[in-house]
């Protein structure tokens, strides 16, 4: 089996595609089917609210026919307690033991509070979940999630929504390197290079929604991302040439 | 019987128990999960789980997101 071939397991999950969706951000429903169906995604974030809220719930049905699994997370939350809740709730409404753990420290950055975030790792990881945390790009933090038990790591390339890309490549490549679990770059992307550079970098998936629902054309932009995770994969896949100084002619020198 | 609901003040003939509190309240009963002073009750428990003055209910559901 080739390396593009692989196919992508989060703890005993196996996930189909290596482009996980969110679906906030996007306008209406309609919009958000084309752009899901356009990434070719089997896997896509739900967030969990009061059910009184002004947000519809359609998107659960469009989900299922669709036949995507749903991966809820736990947006919003900022302790270790909140987030443990949510994850549960989510795991009663949605019957699934996948959750993406996000606790965050304040609205302004929506950076993951790295404290609160491995707690609520142990304790779901305890609770019988398959916890993937959205993790700064921290290869420490990365490494003690991962001894807590979490099914993968899932490191920002910049904070949500700010579409600035990949910051820190490094940081990137040495959670790669050390990982045993998958590395899925999660927050940042802005546009196709990107999804193809954390590809290139080493990540096992990519996992993206404002990049595609706010574009200008989301259903585009969905099918630019997947082509753009298979390239980077096979990239990858292949090898890159080492970066020289001088240059180095690719034809034959002239006697 | 006063109780809260998802932050608000909400009447309820008592005694009730979490189906009853759905029902009444008009809230669906699928694709939503629900705590009760912070302890998630499963489906399977709402008939059974009655209700008291004061208790909290959070009644979630998906949306989109992430």
């Amino acid at each position: 089996m080739t390396y593009e071939d692989e196919p992508l397991v989060v703890g005993g999950h196996k996930v189909g595609s290596r482009l996980i969706m969110g679906t906030g951000g996007a306008a209406n429903l309609a919009v958000l089917e084309r752009a899901l169906v356009a990434s070719g995604t089997t896997l896509t974030t739900v967030a969990m609210r009061r059910v009184d809220a002004a947000a519809g719930t359609g998107v659960l049905d469009l989900l299922r026919r669709l036949g995507i699994e749903t991966l809820p997370n736990t947006a919003g939350c900022r302790s270790a307690a909140e987030a443990v809740l949510t994850a549960r709730l989510a795991r009663e409404a949605l019957e699934t033991d996948l959750v993406k753990l996000e606790v965050v420290a304040d609205e302004r950055t929506l950076l993951p509070d790295p404290i609160e975030l491995l707690d609520a790792a142990e304790q779901l990881v305890a609770d019988g979940f398959t916890v993937l945390p959205y993790t700064n790009d921290d290869p420490v933090l990365a490494r003690k999630l991962e001894q807590a038990g979490c099914a993968a790591v899932m490191p920002l390339g910049s904070p949500i929504g700010t579409g600035l890309g990949i910051r820190n490549p490094h940081n990137i490549e040495m959670i790669v390197e050390a990982a045993g679990v998958p590395v899925v770059l999660d927050a940042g992307i802005g546009t196709a290079s990107e999804a193809a550079q954390a590809m290139e970098l080493g990540c096992d998936a990519v996992l993206l929604a404002t990049a595609v629902t706010r574009a200008g054309d989301p259903e585009r932009m969905a099918h630019a991302m997947r082509l753009a995770v298979e390239a980077g994969r096979a990239a990858r896949g292949a090898g890159r040439i080492p970066r020289r100084y001088w240059a180095r002619a690719s034809s034959p020198a002239t006697d | 019987m006063r109780i809260w609901v998802n932050g608000q003040e909400r009447e309820l003939a008592g005694p009730a128990s979490v189906a009853d509190a759905l029902t009444a309240l008009g809230l669906p009963g699928a694709g939503v999960a629900v705590a009760v002073d912070g302890e998630v009750v499963p489906r399977t428990g709402w008939p059974a789980r009655t209700l008291a003055e004061g208790n909290r209910l959070e009644v979630l559901t998906a949306v989109q997101g992430g």
